[in-house]
């Protein structure tokens, strides 16, 4: 490891592009704002690259007292570093997706964008309670004014939702900060994953952390700004909202309430199983009657989350690496199929998806990716979908066999309403003159999405190089748990003659 | 040589001496001196804020325990004299288009900052009172200041009025609390509320002496004067109001609670727990539906006491710290927010005060609502600007005093008030713009904005080591 502070480097580099995009012209601004984000992701790159999954814990560490006892401590482990990627990954593929689609204020667009970056990244660098808690927080600011500036008809009333919500979720996580620092004398992350906090008081310490956590995942019931924001951003907007924004709830499952409060988190299964299994059943039969496409992908993002705290709270290997793959997953699909959306809204301003039809005989470049994406998004052997959820189902399996059963009928209604949706759009006659004219895909979306299906297969075919990073901190996490997992109700047993996959430990 | 009894009241001799000369000047040169008399009042502000300095103003109770300049009172006074400086040069450029003679405006605020001066060093119901006549008697001028204006005459006429009324409960409190100890100053009554359990007489006493306060404070239940006056007076004079004096009456009530009041804690917490309580959520609640900016302002100051107020029923050094540091940020945070305020002036330079003409703002000046939207998003407690901070320092001490479910209420109070500061950046983001405002040609205020931005920005964490140890070492002083 060389002595560059790489992981300052990643706020500080879209912190200077973004400022200096305010200076330039629209054009200009463009460019800057896509390379600052390229550098971000080489510098991820990089980090992937000299990361060592069988080294120390937290790597790249950095840190600086601040004075009152708050430090700009950062550093990372293995869940950090491809949260940090998949970040990095996706925020060229929004600018560019921003290339024409955002005309007006382009400059202050792409200053918000390139700031949202540098506080997601400082999210999951941050070792610190209270300079983690300021950049989660902070990323409220730059996307409610995305949504409102950019948005469409309903912009403010969205942001508003957004804001407050997630803000209304967050303070109570702040009270709970407050109290863990005080009673463990201690604001370093690291530190906090390994004391023991009084029994009684992790009760209240998960579910504040879970007011926070579920709105921003989010979780059944409190989903319901999801869809608006979702509908109203512009496309880059909904790009980074599902794909990275949502990630820090699950994030936050696994850095702070399973490793800081086994017992609390315990003692909550049975209502996270609950919520869960509400959310996947409830969100996708909402997701089946919805006439709008974004509002249709908003929905099934709630229900693929719900598959993350299925998989977390399972409290075994397969389950939390599972919801780990399932995050990476769904930023990566629920990513592209936004683009996919904004691919046609660009042509025909319109999401409605009565209003297409048939768009694989004009579109076949277009029909072909979204197939792809769609599949991903159902799940389908050989893309990153399958990977996550099959491993997530297995973990809940192995907690409650109950749970694995309402999981797996949100992966069959999964399946029916994505492909009916890409039944309605790509497939049938061409019923709309103006849909029939749209030119196929340009060789700039080509550029967005193709890098993404890359992606999609490749954690399908080889999921290791994603598991190989996170397997020893998964681990980590599991000996905090080891005394408080469920013990389940599957009575699993070793088959005789070739056994290929083995399944952990068993009990 | 400075004679060894004034050392401990030089910042208070400067300005008061200085005010007077200073008001000779103005009667002289008339309407010619206006803008000399107030850049020298600036000086003689900054020049008090010098002669905080060294030993003197560090020490004990002098004048029999009539004062006591020690650092907690000096601290006050190192926020209290710069801000009173802003308020001089918000005003210019803004009384010239008048027929108002401008120079008595910066002595007023002189002889304020001396009574302020006052109010924050007193340990004697004696000088407290004093002081806060002192003070309150230049802001009852100043109010009115306008005189051609009917609602700044309405406005220093209310406030006049209601604050005899307050000033007659705090003498009344004042005078029960002596009838029934003896004793004027703080120590004494301590003692008094030490001996056994305090008679009802003394509760009275308390409970009055309190009000009167809150009213100087604008904390629930005694803040009606406060959007009214905050409204009509000239923005210059509100930008002082919700400054420096704030500043002062809670720095004077959490001397008063801590020194005399100390052993009666039990019965004076529960007092500012529902004053905070009341006052975050009232200052929250009822400033929805305000179109006006003033006013706006005036709700959210009201609710920041009420923030402040929770370090005090907090309690203890690490309380009173929390109080100093949150009060500290609140003051570069409101003084940023009314110098912008400043700047709102239609095309032909009058100024506007509605809501609405902020719209679009962020397209037509950019800077300009970058600044505010700073301010604003700093004064809701949003990170990463650094008005989070304070907001944090509060709760920490509460929690750490066992008041979890105070700070609980009072952070939800918190989502509820960043409602409306998201109101006024939706404004002037996500609206269409209205006619533009005309430039003003103030670079000095334009520079304050610019500096007040920058340390409530991201920065401003930055000062947390230097600032909380400064605020930790003047609460000390108080224990």
């Amino acid at each position: 490891m060389t002595g560059l502070p790489w992981l300052s480097l990643l706020i500080l580099v879209p912190l200077f592009f973004g400022g200096l995009c305010l200076f330039v012209s629209a054009n200009g601004a463009r460019w800057l704002a896509l390379i600052g984000t390229l550098i971000n992701f080489a510098i991820s790159i990089y980090l992937w690259t000299a990361y060592d999954p069988n080294g120390a814990q937290w790597q790249f560490v950095e840190k600086y007292p601040l004075g009152g006892g708050v430090n700009w401590a950062l550093g990372i482990d293995g869940i950090a570093l491809v949260l940090i990627a998949l970040t990095a990954f996706l925020m060229p593929i929004c600018i560019g997706a921003s290339w024409r689609a955002i005309e007006k204020r382009v400059p202050e667009y792409m200053a918000y964008f390139l700031l949202m970056e540098a506080l997601i990244m400082g999210s999951f660098e941050a070792q610190d309670l209270f300079l983690f808690y300021i950049f989660f927080e902070g990323g409220l600011i730059p996307m409610y004014l995305i949504i409102g500036v950019w948005g469409g008809i309903e912009r403010i009333k969205a942001s508003y939702k957004f804001f407050l919500y997630t803000l209304f979720g967050s303070v109570l996580m702040l009270i709970a900060m407050i109290y863990m620092a005080g009673t463990a004398h201690t604001t370093s992350i690291p530190a906090l994953m390994a004391f023991d906090f009084p029994k009684q008081a992790q009760t209240f310490l998960f579910l504040a952390f879970l007011a926070s956590f579920a709105v921003k995942l989010p979780m059944w019931p409190v989903h319901t700004w999801l869809p608006d924001a979702h509908v109203q951003a512009p496309t880059a907007g909904s790009v980074i909202l599902a794909g990275v924004l949502l990630k820090l709830g699950g994030y936050g499952f696994i850095r702070f309430s399973l490793p800081m409060f086994p017992e609390g988190s315990a003692q909550f299964i049975p209502l996270m199983f609950v919520l869960s299994g509400i959310a996947v059943v409830y969100t996708s039969l909402v997701a089946l009657v919805q006439r709008d496409m974004k509002k249709l992908i908003a929905y099934s993002s709630v229900a693929h989350m719900a598959f993350v705290t299925f998989g977390l709270f399972a409290m075994n290997r397969q389950g939390i690496e599972g919801a780990l793959v399932v995050m990476l997953s769904h930023g990566l699909v629920s990513g592209a199929l936004f683009l996919c959306v904004g691919v046609v809204y660009d042509r025909l301003h319109t999401r409605e998806i009565d209003r297409y039809g048939g768009l694989s005989d004009n579109m076949p470049g277009y029909a072909l990716l979204f197939m792809v994406f769609t599949m991903a998004s159902v799940g389908l052997p050989g893309t990153s979908g399958f990977v996550g959820e099959f491993l997530s189902l297995i973990g809940t399996y192995r907690a409650s066999s109950w749970g694995a059963i309402v999981a797996t009928t949100g992966i069959i209604l999964g399946a029916a309403y994505m492909l009916w949706l890409y039944w309605r759009i790509c497939f049938g006659s061409l019923r709309n003159a103006d849909a029939a004219a749209m030119p196929d895909l340009s060789a700039r979306e080509w550029w967005l999405l193709a890098p993404i299906a890359a992606a999609v297969f490749w954690m399908g075919i080889y999921p290791e190089s994603f598991i190989r990073p996170i397997r020893n901190d998964v681990g980590r996490v599991l000996t905090r748990l080891d005394r408080v997992a469920p013990a389940g109700d599957s009575h699993l047993t070793l088959g005789k003659g070739a056994m290929h996959m083995n399944m952990g430990t068993m009990h | 040589m400075i004679p060894r009894f004034t050392a401990p009241l030089l910042p208070e001799l400067v300005l008061s001496i200085g005010g007077t000369i200073l008001m000779l000047l103005a009667a002289f040169t008339g309407r010619r001196g206006a803008t000399l008399v107030s850049w020298l009042a600036v000086l003689l502000l900054l020049g008090a804020t010098v002669a905080l300095i060294g030993p003197p103003s560090h020490a004990g109770p002098v004048f029999d325990g009539m004062v006591s300049a020690d650092l907690f009172a000096s601290f006050g006074k190192a926020i209290m004299f710069p801000a009173a400086a802003v308020a001089i040069i918000a005003a210019h450029g803004w009384f010239e288009r008048g027929t108002e003679h401008a120079s008595e405006y910066s002595v007023l605020i002189v002889f304020a900052a001396a009574g302020m001066s006052v109010m924050v060093s007193a340990t004697s119901l004696v000088a407290l009172y004093v002081g806060l006549e002192l003070n309150s008697l230049a802001g009852y001028v100043l109010a009115a200041y306008r005189r051609s204006d009917e609602r700044s005459a309405e406005a220093g006429l209310k406030y006049f009025v209601l604050g005899a009324l307050a000033s007659g409960i705090l003498l009344y409190g004042i005078s029960l609390l002596y009838g029934f100890t003896g004793t004027m100053t703080f120590t004494g009554i301590a003692a008094a509320f030490a001996r056994g359990t305090p008679s009802l007489g003394l509760l009275f006493g308390l409970v009055f002496v309190l009000a009167g306060l809150a009213f100087k404070a604008s904390a629930v239940p005694f803040h009606m004067w406060t959007p009214d006056v905050y409204e009509g007076a000239p923005t210059p004079v509100t930008t002082f109001f919700a400054s420096a004096p704030k500043v002062a009456a809670v720095l004077l009530a959490t001397r008063l609670c801590v020194e005399g009041l100390g052993p009666a804690t039990d019965a004076w917490r529960q007092i500012v727990i529902f004053a905070a309580l009341a006052s975050i959520f009232l200052g929250a609640i009822a400033a929805y539906g305000q179109t006006n900016i003033k006013r706006l302002l005036a709700y959210s100051s009201i609710n920041n006491v009420g923030f402040a107020m929770i370090g005090l029923a907090a309690g203890g050094a690490r309380g009173a710290s929390s109080v100093l540091f949150y009060m500290a940020v609140y003051v570069v945070m409101t003084l940023g927010a009314f110098l912008c305020v400043l700047w709102m002036r239609d095309e032909e330079g009058r100024p506007v005060e509605s809501i609405v003409s902020l719209s679009g703002l962020a397209q037509t000046r950019p800077r300009f609502a970058a600044a505010f939207a700073i301010f604003m998003f700093s004064l809701a407690g949003i990170p990463p600007l650094f008005g989070f901070w304070p907001k944090l320092v509060v709760f920490n001490a509460a929690v750490a005093s066992g008041y979890v479910a105070l700070a609980v209420a009072g952070i939800l109070g918190t989502v509820i008030g960043a409602y409306y500061y998201l109101k006024i950046v939706k404004v002037m983001y996500m609206d269409e713009p209205a006619a533009p405002y005309a430039r003003v040609r103030e670079p000095v205020q334009g520079l304050l904005i610019l500096v007040a931005a920058i340390l409530v920005s991201p920065l401003g964490y930055l000062l947390i080591g230097p600032l909380g140890s400064l605020t930790d070492k003047a609460a000390g002083s108080l224990f």
